[in-house]
């Protein structure tokens, strides 16, 4: 478990680095929580490896309006204890203590999570779920693209070639949203066998937006939009069953299609029923 | 875990310290990253470093093998491959069985990680590199994984020079079986399988290998984290084509942990020595993580028919067991011992006179298996108590009920086992009494027949285990017929060397040759030798040194099968005493009294009738050292003792054995939760009730109970070296193969004792290592099977967690829409 050769570069400034990964061979280290343990079993096998850790332009957590943006290189234990999240962003700190461990969290940072595009994590999903904007630069050109859109299938994204994920910008919670989240898996920490976050939104008595979100039962992310199931009345027991009928999740020792399936009925019926206020469910 | 202990209570001991709740004294240098484990090591300068180039397949022919570009790597000193371990000659095996085991490939891989080649070079980097450039051709062959698909005819045959892939295969009876079988009442029967598990220990395998030659020929130098049994000693020589004497282990002070799956590394040693000689350089070889759980060592995955013929009250009258071992790809010795490690206890906590038992060992393409904390023993009480479950049910009483009608009774010890056993001592009845007092059982049993109304999954499960410690080595014997057991060759043994010597200040030395992987040995020498000699634990200093050179040792030396608290004190003892005698004989020259007058108490020697007439410890030390001339002929201060339990005796030519020294007991009771919609299994409470003896440090007892419960339940919830049926391991690094977090452990725990000396050792101690291991699997399982009750499915193979419950539920339910 040692690594193949290779050229450790760390950049202070981000042009440097965005000149660096223009070399099809380079890949970005955001925190290498995953990066380096697949290194050492020589799965990838980087020629360049491009620290991002010492360029300022990539720190720091700003409000802006509507919006907090976090920049790529934030690490999710500081996003996690960053005064008045569970107000401006409920469902990301509420994700947040699922992403491995605090250990993994004190390295791993936002932008490496997003832009890794494990199936499994949750800052990916819960930025799918809120519909938030992925900031991307590269030497040429910067560009937003949605959350939603960001992830095309396990580990591969919107980013093009010498593109770097810069920040995120999360929409900030009004007083209308209510969220959601749960996941399950083997351990605590552990990669989820199923997670759902659910956003909501009422107004006038009605539902007016109502995204569930799902990690771990696709390649990617799944959003599904049940708002006008819900507000036709449909029971949240039935729009979970309708949601987990329409996956078709892969099986594996930890967790058969058929018990994911079990997993997605049973905790978007939960999520559900906890954002919509009323008894969290079994 | 949240441990409530009881308060401590006084023991009788025989001393101050033996017995006292003394703190480890390893902790400090271990905590601060001073430990001294075979990495942090630089025996011998020079060390090249090694790398193992593994097979991908897992069975196939190895039709090329090219290293040449290898060999021209940077930094590359040789590449040994699979001409040069055909040089080898085999393993000497446990049984005759013809399935040679080398500790690499060589015209054929018969499982995933199997070694085919080692690259030795200046660093492991470089070493990688070039491993990569090792060019292997290999022609697939199909694999076979399960034990019933490979005893099939047709089965592929992983050994051409054997029948088949049965490689050992045992019938034996004991007592009046088939009458108790036609007479019974019920005949109750389960079918069940134990998977394949491991202990990871933290510290992965490593050896620095030194082959050298001089005048006086061939010498092999390996500095190894292997902890015995020294049984390996010679097999790791005969590997190697050398005599014994030839090859020399030394094992570092610090293990990193093993629980048994250490033992494996002997074959590096040998593979290691090789490279060391082609290199003809020291070699150095850390194994990694990968590495490790694809290719060290595990406990045996098994397959299991159990039989009981009952009476109408639940009493049961015989059993029938039939286990099927699946060993991986070799016989590698001790293996087959999985099979036969619990035979004197194979009846387990209860008077059961007749039993009949079937035992094979399986090739298959996996990896070889070997010891695993609770040997054998994890397997054997999965399907006993599993049964006892099905028997309480068929009987229609509570698990408790039908365990307290079944135990061995409290005035029938010593205790005779139909295979051989002699059980030393017990009172099982108090111990299940205080285990479901301190559980709560009751209160446990209302709670979940309450929430069942509410339509909750709570469950609470059982089981009373007898702990076999202090192997009987010749338990291993019993694989081969009795008719093929040469005379005169026949095995025994279970002793134990300790050294003693005490210095001209009065300072004791006490050399341990146990290879401890962090037990604590060196807190509890000290304690047992103080008491011994009536000092302080201040004046002696322990230390953990084997060097097979130079330390005093036997075949059946290390750290396995729970033997230091029964062994290993014992011969501390007889080594103690030993100086005691020539100290006694130096305080009666200054006493000018008869040295059988006197005895050692309060760091002074003294005049039993007259305690005032007394010198001080030191001072009769002095005197050995410093005017022997006062002396009458020899007087030495340096004893090395062995000692022998006269109660492990080889096999009979009936199949009789006592495969162990100390029999303890253990009674846990575990209540768990199932989600009845997720179905995620959560633990909610564990009560551990043990009888090891006379507790020589309460501290170390539940620090080793703790550890048998996580490692218990991590076999019964998570870990799984799980393989597909194409023979590709599924849980090759830590990402699948899920080991319990302090995370998983949050549960309320429960410990006490009940104390019944052991009247086979000088102390009346057991060992305490391994008890729960055994117990708290088949507990869980017993737990999520009451749990799940209402739902009509049992747990029978592990591990259980949500997914497996989802597949029992919905094959059950499509079963029920078939009928």
């Amino acid at each position: 478990m040692k690594a193949a050769p290779f050229r450790y570069e760390r950049p202070l400034e981000l042009v440097s680095a965005l000149t660096l990964v223009r070399d099809p061979e380079a890949k970005a280290l955001a925190g290498g929580q995953s990066l380096v343990p697949v290194m050492a079993m020589r799965l990838a096998r980087p020629q360049v490896l491009v620290d991002l850790a010492r360029i300022g332009e990539l720190e720091g957590i700003e409000r802006r309006d509507g919006e907090l943006v976090t920049g790529a290189m934030v690490r999710q234990r500081t996003l996690e204890r960053f005064a008045g999240l569970e107000h401006e962003l409920p469902l990301v700190a509420a994700a947040l203590p699922y992403v491995g461990h605090r250990e993994v969290r004190n390295r791993g940072t936002v932008g490496g999570s997003i832009a890794h595009a494990d199936p499994s994590a949750e800052l990916a999903l819960v930025a799918a779920t809120l519909r938030a904007r992925i900031e991307a630069r590269s030497l040429e050109r910067g560009r937003e693209i949605s959350a939603a859109e960001f992830v095309r299938g396990p580990f591969q994204t919107a980013l093009e070639p010498g593109e770097l994920v810069t920040a995120v910008r999360w929409p900030t919670a009004g007083p209308e949203d209510r969220f959601a989240f749960a996941e399950v898996a083997r351990r605590h920490g552990d990669f989820a066998l199923c997670g759902v976050a659910v956003h909501l939104r009422r107004g006038q008595g009605r539902v007016a937006l109502a995204r569930v979100g799902l990690l771990g039962v696709a390649a990617v992310p799944v959003v599904h939009e049940v708002a006008e199931q819900l507000d036709g009345a449909a029971d949240p027991a039935a729009v979970a069953a309708d949601v987990a009928g329409q996956l078709e999740p892969a099986g594996d020792m930890h967790a058969s299609a058929g018990y994911r399936r079990r997993l997605a009925r049973v905790l978007v019926e939960r999520c559900l029923r906890q954002a919509l206020g009323g008894p969290s469910g079994g | 875990m949240t441990v409530t202990a009881p308060p401590a209570a006084p023991q009788e001991t025989a001393g101050r310290h033996v017995g006292a709740a003394v703190e480890r004294i390893e902790d400090p240098r271990l905590l601060v990253g001073r430990g001294g484990f075979i990495d942090d090591l630089d025996p011998i300068p020079g060390a090249l470093e090694a790398a193992i180039v593994r097979s991908p397949h897992a069975h196939a022919r190895i039709t090329a093998f090219d290293a040449a570009r290898a060999r021209r790597a940077p930094g590359v000193r040789c590449v040994i491959g699979p001409a040069e371990v055909a040089q080898m000659p085999p393993f000497p095996l446990t049984v005759k069985t013809p399935m040679p085991y080398r500790p690499a490939a060589t015209d054929r891989v018969r499982y995933v990680g199997e070694p085919v080649a080692v690259v030795v070079a200046t660093s492991r980097h470089l070493a990688e590199d070039a491993a990569e450039l090792v060019a292997v051709e290999y022609e697939p062959l199909t694999a076979v994984v399960d034990v019933r698909a490979a005893l099939h005819p047709d089965a592929p045959r992983l050994h051409d020079e054997a029948d088949g892939n049965l490689a050992t295969d045992r019938t034996m009876q004991f007592g009046e079986l088939d009458g108790a079988f036609a007479n019974a009442d019920a005949v109750v029967e389960g079918s069940f399988s134990f998977p394949r598990y491991s202990s990871t220990p933290i510290e992965t395998y490593g050896v620095v290998a030194h082959w050298e030659h001089d005048g006086a020929g061939d010498q092999v130098t390996a500095w190894c984290n292997f902890h015995g049994p020294f049984t390996m000693q010679p097999v790791i020589a005969g590997a190697l084509g050398l005599a014994p004497g030839q090859v020399r282990l030394i094992v570092p002070e610090d293990i990193g942990g093993s629980f048994g799956i250490k033992s494996g590394v002997y074959a590096y040693v040998a593979l290691l020595a090789i490279a060391s000689r082609h290199a003809a350089a020291p070699v150095r070889w850390i194994e990694d993580r990968i590495e490790h759980l694809l290719a060290s060592s595990a406990g045996n995955d098994r397959e299991m028919e159990f039989a009981a013929a009952v009476d109408r009250d639940g009493r049961v009258r015989a059993l029938r067991l039939d286990l099927i071992d699946n060993v991986g790809a070799y016989l590698r010795p001790p293996e087959p011992a999985t099979l036969y490690r619990c035979f004197g206890n194979l009846t387990g906590a209860y008077a059961i006179d007749a039993v009949a038992l079937r035992s094979r060992a399986v090739v298959t393409n996996k990896a070889p298996t070997g010891l695993n904390r609770g040997f054998g023993g994890q397997q054997l009480y999965f399907g006993l108590e599993r049964l006892m479950d099905k028997i309480a049910a068929r009987v229609g009483v509570d698990p408790v009920q039908l365990r307290r009608r079944n135990l061995i009774e409290r005035d029938a010890f010593p205790y005779s086992t139909p295979t051989g056993g002699q059980y030393d001592s017990g009172d099982y009845e108090a111990v299940l009494d205080l285990a479901v007092a301190r559980s709560g059982y009751e209160e446990l049993c209302r709670r979940r027949d309450e929430g069942r109304r509410d339509g909750r999954l709570r469950g609470v499960g059982i089981a009373t285990i007898v702990d076999p410690s202090g192997t009987n080595l010749g338990y291993v014997s019993i694989a081969t017929p009795p008719e093929r057991r040469v005379r005169g060759r026949e095995k025994s043994g279970s002793t134990e060397h300790v050294r003693v010597s005490v210095d001209a200040g009065g300072e004791v030395t006490v050399i341990l040759g146990s290879t401890p992987q962090g037990q604590g040995h060196r807190t509890v020498a000290r304690q047992v030798v103080a008491d011994r000699l009536g000092i302080d634990v201040e004046h002696v200093h322990a230390r953990v040194e084997m060097d097979t050179a130079t330390t005093p040792w036997t075949v059946s030396s290390g750290s396995y099968s729970s033997r230091f608290a029964p062994l290993t004190t014992s011969a501390a003892i007889a080594a103690a005493d030993r100086v005691a005698e020539v100290l006694r004989r130096a305080a009666a020259v200054l006493l000018e009294c008869e040295a059988g007058e006197l005895e050692l108490a309060g760091g002074q020697i003294r005049v039993a009738a007259e305690p005032e007439r007394a010198v001080l410890f030191r001072h009769a030390a002095g005197l050995v050292h410093w005017d022997p001339g006062m002396l009458d002929g020899e007087a030495l201060l340096y004893a090395d003792a062995a000692y022998t339990p006269p109660q492990s005796r080889h096999a009979t030519t009936n199949d009789e054995i006592n495969s162990s020294l100390c029999y303890g007991f253990v009674a846990d009771v575990v209540a768990v939760e199932v989600d009845p919609e997720t179905l995620e299994v959560r633990v909610e409470a564990v009560t551990s009730v043990h009888d090891c003896g006379t507790v020589l440090n309460p501290l170390l007892v539940e620090g080793q109970t703790s550890g048998s419960i996580a490692h218990g339940l991590g076999g019964a919830t998570l870990e799984e070296l799980r393989y597909g049926p194409d023979g590709q391991m599924v849980a090759a690094s830590f990402m699948d193969y899920l080991c319990p977090t302090a995370a998983e452990l949050g549960f309320e725990v429960a410990f006490d004792h009940v104390v019944t000396p052991s009247p086979h050792t000088p102390l009346g101690a057991k060992g305490a290592a391994e008890g729960s291991t055994m117990s708290i699997p088949v507990a869980l399982a017993n737990a999520v099977s009451d749990a799940l009750a209402p739902l009509g499915v049992e747990i029978d193979r592990l591990p259980v967690h949500g997914t497996v419950i989802h597949e029992l539920l919905a094959n059950r339910q499509k079963g029920s829409e078939w009928r």
